[in-house]
């Protein structure tokens, strides 16, 4: 058997991120989170919604890259004014790709730098990471795990919020924020360690925990028992081939 | 009975120093561009924007027309990263109100229901909230929670590109996705749309068509007959964005004095010109639309 590639290993487990979330709309942004609730909606939950990343829902998950004589096939129509409904109804759990997240699950894609009026580096803006933190569950891909995405302190720009005492507004609680997985290049994390550290729930074949602490600029928590990345199964790969057919995939890694 | 076709021309001279716009569409997606480059064209400052936002920021920035800008993106989609606009923030050189999408769906519609405010959890536990002061905190009447008060966003002008349009602004958007221009056009004192397609009223006795009506003709103000309008974006079923049109702007950027380049050759044109530099409205017509 030819040898199992990182990404292909990392899709597959992500995609049991939705196994349990039943009927909701998982919403994968970037390659890798795409496929991933791509394969969970053909294997572990049937009833998850997904749309082809433009204005409709999907009764299956849409190939990605050039469709050729692919047809899609629509269940309703789902503009991005719906999506704000969906999002405020809680029934969504996305997968995104932040620049930056810190030790209480604070997410940013606004910008970089400790100027706000002058950025060093301006990217999206917040986007909807305001509104998809407090409504509904969010997990994280990043796929270059370092110091310049786990950052020490807190993030430049809160966009998503996250588990973070100091923020809560009057009347609510960190049980408000439901953030998930968090899935690099080394390992897949959570926020599950005592008073919601984020702690390392398995780690690729090959990466020590040593290589994960250091490349993450607060401290982890180390549970007792950390598994290994399982290996994706033929029935997962064969399923991630239709729907990547073109190997976008391959250098998502970058 | 109201005839409210009118010139682009005709729709900036309504525009003043300081007054705070509204673009439709989605960042590289079915915006008013034609609309803009008028605007672009004119000798208006000092302007507010609020746009889910794509080139239409990016070349108000670089024209120096936005003193402030009320965003939650600005991108190109394809080209992530809109060039110009960032090089506006990353000099200081705009005011910003960073806000999330949802957020400016919900100022929109609460000027287009004439309310001060509308109530939402979006914004807790952020630096959207910290970055803008003026968004309030206030006591639930009903729970005890505090919630967001998101103010209205109300505008002078709105500006949106439709599929097609009659004479008495009842407009028609066919394209997959309405975006949020129906917010954009109830949200505006004076909504001013282009329209690829100039049709005659009776167009819209088929319900079939009907249908792709989202406002009510006394929201709209003006109508602009436009073919190919909204190029560089799409306007999608008619045509997608144009990418080797967005390469050159994006590229322009990384030049010394590359938008005054870009604006010289693409903007000091008539429409006219415009549309045959960038290969005439057959050309614009077979642009493919976009594969997500």
């Amino acid at each position: 058997m030819s040898e199992i590639s990182l990404v292909d290993r990392i899709i597959c487990a992500a995609s049991a991120a939705w196994k349990d979330d039943g009927e909701i709309l998982a919403t994968g942004i970037g390659i890798v989170p795409r496929l991933a609730a791509s394969l969970c909606m053909l294997t572990h939950n049937r009833d998850l919604m997904m749309t082809d990343s433009e204005a409709w829902l999907m009764q299956e998950p849409v190939p990605v890259g050039p469709r050729g004589d692919y047809v899609m096939k629509r269940e309703s129509w789902m503009g991005f004014a719906r999506i704000f409904d969906n999002v405020w109804s809680g029934k969504r759990h996305a997968m995104v790709g932040p620049t930056q997240i810190d030790k209480f699950g604070q997410a940013n894609i606004s910008m970089i730098g400790a100027d706000y009026q002058k950025p060093k580096s301006m990217m999206l803006g917040v986007r909807g990471f305001p509104g998809n933190s407090i409504h509904h569950a969010n997990s994280f891909f990043v796929p270059n795990h370092s110091t310049k995405v786990f950052v020490g302190g807190e993030v430049d720009m809160v966009a998503s919020a996250g588990y973070n005492p100091a923020r809560l507004a009057k009347g609510w609680d960190l049980s408000d924020i439901d953030i998930r997985w968090v899935l690099t290049n080394l390992a897949i994390l959570d926020f599950g360690g005592p008073q919601h550290q984020m702690q390392v729930r398995s780690l690729h074949p090959g990466v020590s925990l040593e290589q994960v602490q250091e490349a993450t600029g607060f401290e982890l928590h180390v549970p007792a028992n950390i598994a290994v990345t399982p290996d994706p199964s033929t029935e997962q790969l064969a399923i991630l081939a239709k729907l990547d057919p073109h190997n976008l995939r391959a250098t998502a890694l970058g | 009975m109201a005839n409210k076709q009118t010139s682009a021309a005709q729709v900036v001279a309504q525009i003043k120093d300081g007054m705070t716009i509204g673009i439709g569409g989605w960042g590289p997606r079915r915006k008013p561009m034609a609309l803009v480059r008028e605007l672009l064209r004119s000798p208006v400052k000092d302007l507010t924007v609020v746009s889910y936002g794509g080139a239409d920021v990016g070349m108000l920035c670089a024209a120096g027309k936005v003193k402030k800008l009320i965003f939650a993106f600005v991108s190109l989609d394809f080209i992530p990263l809109e060039p110009y606009f960032r090089q506006a923030r990353q000099s200081g050189a705009i005011e910003v109100m960073e806000i999330d999408e949802g957020m400016m769906l919900l100022g929109l519609k609460a000027a287009a229901m004439r309310s001060p405010f509308i109530p939402t959890r979006v914004g807790l536990g952020t630096d959207v909230l910290k970055r803008n002061p003026q968004l309030k905190l206030i006591d639930s009447p009903y729970d005890d929670k505090q919630w967001v008060a998101m103010p209205a966003l109300p505008l002078d002008v709105s500006l949106i590109h439709v599929d097609r349009a009659d004479a008495r602004g009842v407009c028609q958007i066919k394209g997959p996705d309405v975006y949020m221009d129906e917010f954009y056009a109830r949200a505006a004192k004076q909504c001013f749309v282009s329209c690829d397609e100039l049709v005659d009223s009776s167009f819209f006795e088929n319900p079939e068509e009907a249908r792709y009506v989202l406002w009510e003709r006394a929201q709209t103000t003006g109508v602009v007959h436009q073919p190919g309008g909204a190029h560089p974006t799409s306007c999608a079923p008619l045509y997608g964005f144009d990418v080797k049109h967005f390469k050159t702007y994006a590229a322009s950027a990384k030049e010394a004095g590359g938008w005054e380049q870009y604006a010289a050759q693409y903007v000091h044109c008539s429409e006219a010109q415009y549309l045959e530099l960038v290969g005439g409205l057959e050309a614009v017509h077979k642009l493919p639309l976009p594969v997500f």
